[in-house]
């Protein structure tokens, strides 16, 4: 039973994890790089406007750091629960 | 020395490495072929993944596609890497500790049903399919470009050359081959970047040197978004699909990468849970080199061929020009008898050009179909990156470095498709289904014979195109998100989805894929494709993968709440894959 509860508590930090990252994941690209894309295009980063920057560059650099920090996040989740081998 | 010894000596080299490669695995191999074996370390298994990702598609199309079509290119970068995101965090963990070999086996064994695993295949071979034949025209271009034989014989080699790894190599040979691909292709794609951006913005790193300034103090996007002006295009940073339609395609690109057979299949091959995680960013880690440096050079080649070309006249063109002119690559009409070259935004032929035997007053080749717009100009998209360096007039080995990187992508690609088409037909099919009883031995011979088989269609797809295998490589993703990807992620996160809903599910999303694909793309003997004014919502059918993904999840879902829950032992399988401990071991397969 105590097990059980254990991979519950466990799945639910997963899915908290997962929702936020996602939702980072959606930012970028989609928000940033599709549906916000005219309105930052005003602003500049350099050479580039900033719109077409997160859809040619910047969402694709997120995405990495994205899995890296998930990585991160599950190990230690995993020590945590006793799941680490 | 020429262009021509250097690609000799180049592609020899690189392919005398690959052999190399694939009898050493071969020989520390032979005994865990296909039993339990010690497993990939993440790294290894990152750049083995990132080398079957990247195609001949990305390495020498994509960057012409995006020159071409400026930010619409932008759906290739972010649906091809964003999609690495879905995989690592919502398949790639819980696919490595369930622990099988295939998709078909997870699917079959998920929704306990044979129907479903074979519905599972059958999906496989379709996308498998459509994206290995374009794979082998693809090598078969390469190989006709660079050692100046018909596209016939170019695909004969790339097949002769594609059954020889797979023989001698599996699993574990293919894997080790292509981390020596992916140092191959990256080397190579990066080396031409870099020296043009030195060149162009004085800035070594593409990636930075793109949103420069050039030697006058203009950056150079802000300088190509005012040549297009000039040209009559839309602004290189402002594209002309509708933003529905980019959301769309990039969308369906990203669940079609997380749900390709030969990608998924990559995350079997790690010793645990925590490395699948582990080789899933290192993959995207590997990938992203790649695809950032992509747009760089685009942006790069695009100014230079503008300015190369724009109101110059053509007997002052560079020996590249008509080089390319020569393979029917690009063609000038001098439509206004000036004898200089108008470029501009609208088609300059109807279609390909088609040639004549004749040439014009300046030695140019006539061709039959011209347009009557004032574009004189037509350059095929796929030469952006192989004439590149030439354009930028690179040292000659640089050039030839260029058709090593092109072969590594296409045939690291064709290699892990086949190995997928194979263990489709020899396990999934032959083994699970029609003789269980078969030995280790007997399996692995159905193996080869099924590469054997899939090797020979593919380079006759490849030698034969019948007009739609190009267009229908990018809706292999399509594909692969409307039947694949909701079935996985459900099995994963739905403990209540069951076999009832998974099957319907997959049958109406691939055929509702397959249908709109047929009417609105590629057409059927006879039947023209239906305009573009007839789509639903506006959406291409290089994004209808998300309608049809979004119907298969509400069907799945309706239906399996409207039937008996799945049995307790497979709910038990959810519960055990959600947690990573105790993953069994690798497979080699």
């Amino acid at each position: 039973m105590k097990s059980n509860l254990n991979a519950k508590a466990y799945w639910r930090a997963n899915l908290k994890y997962l929702l936020i990252l996602l939702t980072v994941w959606f930012i970028v690209s989609f928000g940033a790089g599709i549906l916000f894309k005219d309105f930052l295009n005003q602003f500049r980063l350099g050479g580039f406007k900033l719109g077409f920057w997160f859809a040619q560059q910047g969402s694709i650099y997120v995405f990495v750091i994205l899995i890296f920090i998930y990585i991160h996040l599950m190990n230690k989740l995993d020590k945590k629960h006793g799941y680490s081998e | 020395m020429d262009v021509q010894l250097w690609t000799w000596i180049l592609v020899g080299l690189s392919f005398a490495l690959y052999f190399g490669i694939a009898i050493w695995a071969r020989a520390s191999s032979t005994k865990d072929f296909y039993i339990a074996g010690s497993g990939v370390s993440p790294l290894a298994n990152g750049m083995a993944t990132a080398a079957d990702w990247m195609s001949a598609a990305s390495f020498i199309s994509m960057a012409g596609i995006i020159s071409f079509t400026g930010y619409d290119g932008s759906v290739y970068l972010m649906g091809w890497t964003g999609g690495y995101v879905l995989l690592a965090l919502l398949l790639a963990p819980y696919l490595r500790k369930f622990g099988k070999f295939t998709v078909p086996d997870f699917i079959g064994d998920r929704y306990y049903s044979n129907t479903a695993r074979t519905v599972a295949i059958v999906c496989a071979l379709i996308v498998s399919f459509t994206y290995v034949a374009g794979q082998m025209r693809g090598v078969g271009i390469v190989f006709s470009q660079f050692l100046q034989v018909e596209i016939t014989n170019g695909v004969i080699i790339g097949m002769a050359v594609v059954l020889v790894f797979a023989f001698i190599g599996g699993m574990k040979g293919i894997t080790y081959t292509q981390v020596a691909q992916y140092c191959v292709l990256i080397f190579a794609f990066m080396v031409p970047a870099i020296f043009i951006s030195i060149q162009m913005t004085g800035n070594p790193i593409p990636q930075i040197g793109m949103g420069s300034q050039l030697e006058n103090g203009t950056f150079l996007l802000d300088k190509l978004d005012e040549l297009h002006t000039q040209l009559g295009f839309k602004e290189y940073t402002d594209g002309s699909k509708s933003t529905w339609d980019v959301f769309a395609i990039t969308l369906a690109l990203m669940a079609g990468t997380a749900g390709l057979p030969h990608v998924i299949v990559r995350f079997f091959t790690v010793p645990r849970v925590k490395d699948a995680r582990k080789s899933a960013g290192y993959a995207l880690l590997l990938i992203a080199v790649l695809y950032t440096t992509a747009p760089a050079v685009s942006v790069f080649a695009r100014t230079n061929l503008i300015e190369t070309v724009m109101d110059k006249e053509y007997s002052s063109m560079p020996a590249w020009f008509k080089n390319w002119e020569n393979t029917g690559l690009i063609s000038w009409t001098d439509k206004n008898n000036d004898g200089k070259i108008q470029y501009s935004n609208s088609d300059a032929v109807n279609g390909k050009p088609e040639f004549k035997e004749s040439r014009g007053t300046y030695g140019e080749r006539l061709i039959s179909n011209p347009t009557n717009s004032k574009n004189e100009l037509y350059v095929d998209r796929d030469i952006m990156v192989l004439a590149n360096p030439e354009i930028a007039k690179l040292p000659n080995w640089v050039i030839a470095l260029v058709a090593a990187g092109g072969l590594a992508a296409a045939l690291s690609t064709a290699a892990g498709l086949l190995l997928v088409i194979s263990t489709s037909i020899s396990h999934d099919l032959l083994k699970k289904q029609l003789k269980p009883n078969i030995t280790d031995k007997q399996e692995l011979l159905a193996a080869r014979i099924s590469i054997f088989l899939a090797v020979i269609a593919a380079g006759l797809f490849g030698i034969y195109p019948p007009g739609f295998v190009a267009a229908v490589v990018a809706l292999a993703f399509g594909l692969a998100a409307a039947s694949f990807f909701p079935a996985i992620v459900l099995g994963i996160f739905d403990k209540r989805m069951n076999k009832e809903g998974a099957i319907s599910g997959m049958i109406v999303g691939i055929s509702l894929m397959l249908f709109y694909m047929v009417r609105y793309k590629t057409g059927f003997y006879g039947l023209e494709p239906r305009p573009e004014s007839e789509w639903w919502f506006g959406t291409s059918p290089e994004g209808f993968g998300v309608i049809a993904m979004l119907l298969n999840i509400i069907i799945s879902v309706t239906v399996s709440r409207l039937t008996a829950p799945p049995p307790e032992d497979v709910q038990n399988i959810v519960e055990d894959i959600r947690i990573p401990s105790g993953a069994g071991k690798a497979s080699d397969h």
